[in-house]
């Protein structure tokens, strides 16, 4: 009686679609419930949604097939029950979304630009891409290229800092915060762990200090007090100062999530780098830091995130983010009244951004599967 | 010996470093300027990124006054907030952003209001469904209020000297106030009049809406130069008289040439014809000229931006003429 019955089939309600929905979706009467709750919703709002945003919108022309230059000819102002969304301000002031006032000749320096910092990110973000080691060479003097290329000088024309805008004041923060921050984030993390009392208590000091006041009254003090500080003269960016502020921000915050990073090394890695010889920054760069950066790398891009989205606070001290701009297109008297447009515009764009870098950092933690126990191999 | 050259060395540099705002504008070769970022009417970008607006014609004004080109100015973006720190830091040169004229700012400050281009005042918007005609009639009415500032204490005073009650809805910005206003759950919302004619422009039918006559508070927003610099503020102070004068002469962009033949002596003065203004001022003798050329004279560059022809609907209402039942009045041109 040795031969095997043929093994039976799961019952059906396991596998397949239905078994999956009945795990994850109706595993329980709250579960159902809210399921069902939820579904209702989406029905009630997703059509309503695409309809206002893509089916009854206006883009270029009105329903009359006439090009929209102000309000009055929308479609949801001449018809207010079917008109949808009037994307019609944005395609008009498209320009001032992207580049703010960059003068219009001057532009392709602001497109090349962008060109090049994807050419510098991409690879630094995939370690498979082909030629990596030559292209990082690029990444390393792209900061020295986009800053004469967007300021001028170098034989460029000087393009003053008050008529750049939009997206392109929302990325030179958002990036340079976040390049420069980090760096200065893994020193100032180091130094509070530091065993010399002095450069331990001045990295205390800063990032508590830095800590414990909010963004805002960072800028103004960029804003106002740092020329107090500068010898007569000497003229500091408005850009600049701010990018000052938000700098130091963001290196404070970055400095307590590597902290975190670096406590969560067991000792015994420690004294295994030290016992085989390594100096101290031998230990820190080969052995200590990569692995505490690899288990803080959710709480680098969360803060990352944040900072992106705070770079709107700007506004306060008159820098004209894409937010900003957004803001400046509806005191226009052509286009009073259509907020809903604008900030939809403006929150699709920093969601395309917070996404991408949410998403990438999944990719990151899959590939280096931080979940592992760091002490235990 | 040395110290003492120094010493002269550095009040010599110090010195220079305070030459008048008006060689300093000159030298640069362009007007800084501080404006809003963002106001219906006063001060926004327009389509094509141009400042357009009330406040962007007072910036652009002193520039035409300066180099006889409209082009010559920076825009600086301010907030309520940043504005003084940013005038009093002289990182602009002027500042036109809808700031209302006070004995604090002017005194305490160390700023000097050179003039006013726009008598604003606190005001009412009903839905017109209401049927009201004056404010003396909201007895009972629930107000949308921005709590904390003027306006909700001028409520309080206007309503207690009529004997009539009203109910307060309190609310934190413009676009709370809005909202409630128009989902129906105040019926009455205060605030200044030319903000609430943006208000009611950027309503789905403004015509639901009606403002109020009654104006029960004074807001004269002006534009304001540092203290101590008078050559300078004399400069803006006539690049914005010139222009209400220009208005009261009847003489406009379309015309301005025409006039420049005209037999009435105060046209030919203003214009640079007659008489040594612009030298008196360290400007061109046609400075005033080209500003009427270029901008227009006061009520072009009212009716353009806000006047009753754009989405913002205000009537001249102060803003006309003494003349005319205002109360904007120039010194003499001589």
């Amino acid at each position: 009686m040795n031969d095997l019955t043929e093994a039976r089939k799961p019952p059906v309600a396991t596998t397949g679609i239905l078994g999956w929905l009945r795990i994850n979706l109706f595993s329980n009467w709250v579960n159902s419930l809210v399921t069902l709750f939820v579904l209702y919703i989406l029905i009630q709002f997703i059509p309503w949604i695409l309809n206002w945003t893509i089916f009854a919108a206006d883009f270029k022309y009105n329903f009359n097939g006439e090009e929209i230059i102000n309000r009055e000819m929308c479609s949801r102002v001449l018809d207010p029950e079917n008109g949808g969304a009037c994307w019609a301000i944005i395609y008009v002031r498209f320009y001032q979304f992207m580049y703010g006032f960059y003068p219009r000749e001057e532009v392709w320096r602001v497109n090349l630009s962008y060109i090049m910092l994807a050419v510098a990110i991409v690879p630094l973000l995939f370690d498979k891409f082909p030629f990596r080691k030559h292209f990082l060479k690029f990444t390393y003097v792209f900061p020295i290229i986009a800053f004469f290329l967007l300021n001028g000088g170098l034989g460029l024309e000087p393009v003053s800092t008050n008529k750049w805008g939009g997206l392109l004041v929302t990325l030179v923060l958002g990036c340079t915060g976040i390049a420069l921050a980090f760096p200065l984030g893994i020193i100032l993390a180091l130094g509070r762990r530091s065993n010399l009392p002095v450069i331990s208590m001045m990295c205390t000091l800063f990032i508590e200090f830095i800590r414990g006041v909010p963004l805002i009254t960072l800028l103004f003090f960029g804003m106002v007090m740092l020329p107090l500080f500068l010898p007569e003269g000497i003229d500091m960016d408005g850009l600049a100062r701010v990018l000052v502020a938000v700098t130091l921000f963001q290196s404070a915050y970055m400095a307590e999530v590597i902290r975190g990073g670096l406590q969560a090394i067991p000792q015994g890695q420690y004294e295994a780098a030290r016992s085989i010889g390594l100096s101290y920054w031998q230990m820190n760069m080969k052995i200590v830091l990569p692995q505490a950066i690899r288990i803080s790398i959710p709480s680098i891009v969360n803060t990352s995130i944040g900072l992106f989205k705070d770079t709107t606070l700007v506004i306060i001290v008159g820098l004209l983010d894409l937010l900003g701009i957004g803001r400046g297109a509806l005191a226009d008297t052509t286009w009073l009244g259509l907020a809903y447009e604008v900030y939809f515009f403006v929150s699709l764009v920093f969601f395309i951004f917070t996404f991408a870098m949410s998403r990438y950092s999944l990719y990151l933690e899959k590939k280096l599967k931080t979940g592992i126990n760091m002490g235990a191999d | 010996m040395k110290k003492l050259l120094s010493i002269l060395a550095v009040s010599v540099f110090a010195f220079s470093a305070n030459a008048g705002t008006l060689d300093d504008v000159k030298n640069r070769g362009f007007l800084k300027c501080g404006v809003t970022t963002g106001l219906a009417g006063f001060a926004a970008p327009d389509d094509s990124g141009e400042w357009a607006g009330l406040d962007a014609d007072m910036c652009r004004a002193v520039a035409v006054a300066v180099f006889g080109d409209r082009s010559k100015v920076e825009f600086i973006t301010t907030t309520g907030k940043s504005r003084f720190p940013t005038l009093a830091s002289g990182e602009v040169d002027m500042l036109a952003r809808n700031t209302t004229w006070t004995i604090s700012r002017d005194v305490n400050l160390g700023f000097e209001f050179v003039g006013v281009n726009f008598y604003d005042g606190q005001g009412f918007m009903v839905p017109s469904a209401l049927g009201v005609s004056s404010a003396k009639e909201l007895d009972g009415a629930t107000v949308c209020i921005q709590t904390g500032t003027t306006t909700e204490l001028n409520l309080a005073d206007f309503f207690r000297l009529n004997g009539i009650s009203y109910e307060a809805l309190p609310i934190e910005t413009n676009d709370e106030g809005k909202e409630n206003l128009f989902a129906g759950r105040c019926d009455v919302y205060t605030t200044d009049a030319s903000g609430l004619s943006s208000t009611r422009a950027a309503a789905a039918d403004p015509g639901k809406w009606v403002v109020l006559p009654e104006i029960i508070s004074k807001e004269p927003l002006g534009p304001l130069v540092r203290h101590g610099d008078h050559q300078w503020g004399d400069v803006v102070r006539w690049s914005l008289n010139a222009m209400i004068i220009a208005e009261e002469l009847g003489v406009t962009s379309e015309n301005v040439d025409a006039q420049k033949s005209s037999n009435v002596p105060e046209v030919l003065r203003l214009l640079g014809v007659e008489g040594s203004y612009g030298e008196m001022l360290e400007l061109a003798p046609d400075w005033a000229y080209q500003i009427i050329k270029q901008i227009g004279n006061y009520s072009e560059s009212y009716e353009a931006n806000v006047g009753p022809d754009t989405p913002l609907e205000i009537a001249r209402g102060l803003n006309a003429l003494w003349t005319q039942g205002g109360i904007l009045y120039a010194p003499p041109f001589r």
